[in-house]
């Protein structure tokens, strides 16, 4: 609580540090409008008070659960952000689950074959996971789909009452993109964790049961590697959403980070605050559910 | 080898003949962590490859990198524009040796900014311990809880395009990463005897921090250091991308890939390939440097 509250704070001082507002922007592409005349739209939106008052009146706004309106549309920033925030969850909750099902099993494989040659295959191709930018990512699989199989993907949204297929296809290709990159944090922290947990005493009592190597490997030992896996994760989603950001505006995807890249490039405050907030929120309460699914991991914790 | 024995009694820091200590060259130390790290090695070089692209970038230049040609509009690769050229006929190689320079420069000085400042912040913190250390953790949560590159984003919109504001942006949010790194090791540090000896010698506090702690945490700096300079690299790249980043006429890699250049990648896609796979194998070299270090200098943040 506090915590957010910081960061209500921090992201409030920062824009409004920000030189030039909406006002000269507009006043900037209609030409020479008289001062008067910006002075009266200033005071409309509330920005001619001073930075403190604006602040309080955001403040007070927020709690309320007035989101504000946008400056830009001259609607509530609600009806705005709302019919995006599906598209963003959808996505990211795709990719979340494509960095898994790509980083966890390659971790415990490259762990269980340490130094030999698969090992080196995988931790390249974890690494270069992270070192590719996933909207460059995205730009070459579009431009490799297009150059070899000479199919366009859809440009424009396409919602799922429309045409279930074609949009996660649509939602498949930036996934793939984002949930790459992030699979090679999970496969790193998955493959320290394993290496460490199989030199433990009880999996060589597992080995020496004559268990088969799958089971010592998949429920022995993976079971007591995942909780730093969890960790990641957890971390991985606040990582995942600032990856969003490019990669909706690369494949047009009317998300909420896209929006937020167009808000801030038009200083649209009430957007960008309001939207910086959201994430905020959305990381703290990412950062409560790995907490909490710890005490169900690991009967050790307990709370209380 | 005959030479053997008296190599690893070497490397164990023994006493060889002639009685003096053995103290390995830097040739030596060198070659012998390309020996044991061939990968971080290849890191290095394609590191060090980059330096002498952003070194010498003037004299590697085949055509003038801001320089528009009419002539040379998306210019296919051949032997007169290497890589092609973009939709204003500018070079592409000349372009990508200059970027070297501007990614090489934004991505060390902001990691240098962020992790001396957040170093600084650590030792402190970590040092003084008690109410200072709960507040500067509190509002490092607070500047950790926003996503990378939000963060970055919303502080590169507030402070205005330009070189040096680009560089504070992405050091900002290194800043907590490197406080909480810093602040860890100062806490075992500042337990140590020879600590506890130079506070009983009368030695002032800042002395002992800055003269007897400092140095000892020069292992984590380092492997921090490396890390950042990838990801600082890549949010670099992000930023530019988006219109945000190192303002024109600088050439920035990510700026060669923004959406204007996105629009000709059908016809022309080597405008897209090219700066991508620069930046993809800078940042990969930084990782593949970063990760051989912190395995070499710090095996307790192994997986970190």
């Amino acid at each position: 609580m506090l915590t957010l509250f910081g960061m209500s704070l921090v992201i409030f001082v920062l824009l409004r540090l920000a030189p030039g507002n909406i006002v000269d922007i507009l006043f900037d592409s209609a030409g020479y409008v008289s001062e008067a005349d910006k002075a009266l739209i200033e005071r409309e939106l509330g920005i001619d008070k001073p930075v403190w008052a604006q602040y309080v009146d955001w403040l007070r706004a927020v709690v309320t659960g007035d989101l504000g309106k946008s400056y830009r549309y001259d609607q509530p920033a609600w009806q705005l952000i709302k019919p995006m925030i599906p598209v963003t969850v959808e996505l990211a909750f795709l990719s979340m689950v494509i960095s898994v099902l790509l980083g966890v099993p390659t971790g415990v494989v490259s762990a269980v074959r340490q130094d030999t040659g698969l090992d080196y295959v995988l931790r390249v191709f974890s690494i270069a996971g992270l070192s590719m930018p996933s909207f460059w990512l995205g730009m070459v699989i579009i431009l490799s789909l297009v150059g070899w199989l000479g199919w366009i993907p859809p440009m424009i949204y396409v919602s799922p009452a429309e045409d279930l297929k074609l949009h996660l296809v649509q939602f498949l290709l930036p996934a793939l993109a984002v949930g790459y990159r992030s699979s090679a944090l999970i496969m790193r922290i998955t493959r320290s964790a394993m290496l460490e947990v199989l030199r433990e005493d009880y999996v060589r009592t597992a080995w020496a049961k004559g268990q088969s190597g799958r089971a010592v490997v998949w429920r022995h030992a993976l079971k007591n590697a995942i909780l730093p896996v969890v960790t990641v994760i957890g971390i991985e989603f606040a990582f995942l959403i600032g990856g969003l950001v490019v990669t909706e505006t690369v494949f047009n995807l009317p998300g909420v980070a896209r929006f937020l890249v167009e808000a801030i490039l038009w200083r649209d405050y009430p957007i960008v605050q309001n939207l910086v907030m959201f994430i905020a929120i959305v990381v703290v309460l990412s950062n409560l559910v790995v907490d909490m699914l710890y005490g169900v991991l690991d009967p050790r914790v307990r709370y209380g | 080898m005959a030479s053997e024995p008296t190599a690893a009694r070497a490397e164990a820091g023994f006493v060889v003949a002639g009685g003096r200590p053995a103290r390995p060259g830097t040739w030596t130390t060198l070659l012998r962590f390309a020996r044991k790290k061939p990968l971080g090695a290849a890191g290095g070089v394609v590191m060090l490859l980059m330096l002498f692209a952003a070194v010498f970038a003037n004299a590697l230049q085949t055509h003038d990198p801001i320089r528009t040609d009419s002539n040379a509009v998306l210019a296919r690769p051949t032997e007169v524009h290497w890589l092609g050229a973009d939709h204003l006929g500018r070079d592409i190689y000349s372009r990508i040796v200059h970027g070297a320079r501007v990614s090489l420069i934004v991505g060390v000085a902001s990691t240098l900014l962020g992790s001396v400042l957040g170093g600084l912040i650590g030792l402190l913190s970590g040092y003084v311990g008690g109410r200072t250390d709960l507040v500067t953790q509190r509002v490092m949560d607070i500047l950790q809880g926003l996503p990378l590159l939000v963060l970055a984003l919303v502080m590169s919109a507030a402070l205005g395009p330009a070189l040096h504001n680009v560089v504070i942006a992405i050091s900002i949010p290194i800043v907590p990463r490197a406080a909480r790194v810093i602040r860890a090791s100062v806490l075992s540090i500042r337990e140590m005897q020879y600590v506890e000896a130079a506070r009983a010698l009368g030695i002032q506090h800042l002395r002992i921090a800055f003269r007897h702690v400092l140095p000892n945490t020069m292992g984590p700096f380092i492997v921090l250091g490396t890390a950042q300079l990838g990801s600082a690299i890549l949010v670099e790249a992000a930023l530019s991308f988006l219109g945000l980043g190192v303002p024109e006429p600088y050439p920035s890699w990510g700026r060669m890939l923004s959406v204007s250049a996105a629009e000709y990648a059908q016809k022309a896609p080597w405008l897209v390939l090219f700066p991508g796979i620069a930046i993809s194998l800078a940042v990969f070299g930084s990782n593949l440097l970063g990760d051989a270090l912190r395995d070499t200098l710090d095996p307790r943040l192994r997986g970190a």
